[in-house]
């Protein structure tokens, strides 16, 4: 446990957030990690939504997905819904 | 007491005083499911509101887990909330009854105390309640009808303090006080009113690192109830048991203060002890039992026989350090148990009195008598049969059968 961790006497009442959820990177959770293959990706946009954490995001900037790490959980439902078979779960 | 209010008295049995006693806490939401013998409590209550007498939104829910889960929810809103149950009802409660405590919503409820089926049971004894002693509930029994109605409105203020915050139930034995009619004292509203004040709200840090009211709040969002991963769960149930330990001092406090209003108390709100200071022989019990065992008491020390009565009135949190300092001086003590705890060594009551015990250099011999169970009546002669058993263990020095039931037939 690291020492930055609140005593009981500290803690919020019940276990009320002090901290959001976004500064708490789910991400380290995963085993595997979703690699895709650009020759591959049609740029269909299924994976976006079938994403059950909403961690692949349409880049307008880029014409193109990616893939935020800090939050994917490595389920690999991603790779399972993808038509063309173009995301592959890796070891990370 | 100089300054006692002028009091009307008003024929209320248990349930009714309970539902008197919410209806002038000025309560904001009642959610509840009807059970016998708590039934009463939550008709008259829902009468009130029919009629227009109190500002209250009452929830008729679909179960009682539905009736606690409203209740949590209303109460993280910073609403003051009342419920009422027994038997079943508080048992299929189970789940939410943690989830109220560890969420720290103080939440106030009566419990009709009522027999677990099977075999199927509407009568009282104390199984409902024993059974959630861990529950993180601060547990008052009352042993009539006028500390029913007292004790209900003590609680919202209990509950509610700032160093407490945790949700209390007022037992009230079911038929025995839930059904009887009794001579109640009532309070004026205004005087009750201005007693139980309103809600307090403790502060609390949000993810936005603002310091806001403890409540549900579009204005200050944030997350009650989130999972707590092994690193943190701990430290939230440690704070519960901070609060208990707060609450012996705040239950004293707030029981005064209610006496030197209303002229009535009842121990020292924690232990109430009847002709204990002298006693050689001594009975343990919760709830309206007490009654007949004063009366016992009474009659024994007409005959001269050193008797005394401890009731314990605040079960949870326990006042241990109390009760051995109580009994320190007496031989030998019986423990009535209105409840069992199959394949336990007695019943809970024994089991924590004896706990408290064993730390005394000179202990008291000890006995478990389990009685009244499913709503079987408990007379004066039995009692007085448990303590001439006393009077025979100091003889002897020997307890020879540690846990006797009470009137059952062998």
């Amino acid at each position: 446990m690291s020492s930055k961790e609140k005593s009981w006497k500290e803690a919020s009442p019940a276990g009320v957030c002090w901290k959001s959820s976004i500064t708490y990177l789910t991400g380290d959770w995963k085993t595997f990690m979703p690699v895709r293959d650009l020759e591959k990706c049609t740029k269909c946009l299924l994976c976006t939504l079938f994403c059950p954490d909403g961690a692949i995001h349409w880049k307008p900037e880029k014409s193109d997905i990616e893939f935020d790490l800090n939050f994917c959980k490595g389920c690999g439902i991603c790779a399972n819904e993808c038509p063309t078979k173009a995301i592959t779960m890796k070891i990370e | 007491m100089k300054n006692i209010v002028k009091q009307e008295t008003m024929g209320l049995n248990g349930d009714e005083a309970v539902a008197y006693a919410a209806k002038q806490s000025d309560v904001d939401v009642v959610a509840a499911y009807p059970i016998t013998p708590q039934t009463i409590i939550v008709e008259k209550f829902s009468e009130y509101v029919a009629n227009g007498e109190v500002n209250t939104e009452y929830v008729c829910t679909e179960s009682e887990h539905s009736a606690m889960a409203a209740c949590l929810a209303a109460s993280v809103t910073g609403a003051r909330v009342f419920t009422a149950t027994a038997s079943a009802g508080l048992a299929l409660m189970h789940e939410m009854l943690f989830v109220t405590s560890g969420c720290r919503a103080p939440v106030v409820m009566a419990v009709a105390n009522r027999a677990l089926s099977a075999p199927l049971n509407i009568h009282g004894d104390h199984s409902d309640t024993m059974a959630e002693r861990d529950s993180g509930w601060i547990q008052i029994y009352a042993e009539n009808a006028q500390e029913v109605y007292d004790s209900v409105l003590q609680a919202f203020r209990i509950a509610e303090h700032l160093d407490v915050q945790l949700p209390t139930l007022v037992g009230l034995d079911g038929f025995t006080l839930s059904h009887t009619l009794e001579n109640v004292q009532v309070l004026p509203d205004d005087v009750v009113k201005e007693f139980v004040g309103t809600r307090q709200l403790t502060n609390v840090l949000t993810h936005e690192g603002k310091t806001v009211p403890f409540k549900l709040d579009p204005a200050n969002p944030m997350t009650m109830g989130p999972f707590a991963m092994p690193n943190y769960y701990f430290e939230f149930k440690r704070q519960q048991e901070e609060a208990m330990k707060n609450a012996f001092k705040v239950i004293q406090q707030i029981h005064d203060e209610y006496a030197q209003l209303s002229g009535r108390s009842y121990g020292d709100s924690l232990l109430e002890k009847y002709k204990l200071e002298d006693a050689e022989i001594a009975v343990v019990c919760v709830g309206s039992t007490a009654g007949t065992v004063k009366t016992v008491v009474d009659e024994l020390r007409k005959e001269g026989v050193k008797a005394g009565l401890l009731r314990i009135r605040t079960y949870r949190p326990f006042p241990a350090e109390e009760i051995a300092r109580s009994l320190a001086k007496v031989k030998a003590v019986a423990i009535m148990d209105r409840s069992m705890s199959f394949g336990g060594n007695g019943g809970a009551l024994f089991s924590e009195v004896c706990h408290a015990l064993y730390d005394l250099s000179t202990r008291p011999y000890a006995a478990n008598y389990v009685y009244g169970l499913g709503g079987r009546d408990t007379d004066s002669k039995q009692i007085r049969k448990i303590y001439e058993d006393l009077q025979r263990i100091v003889q002897t020095k020997h307890v020879d059968e540690p846990i006797k039931y009470v009137g059952l037939r062998e």
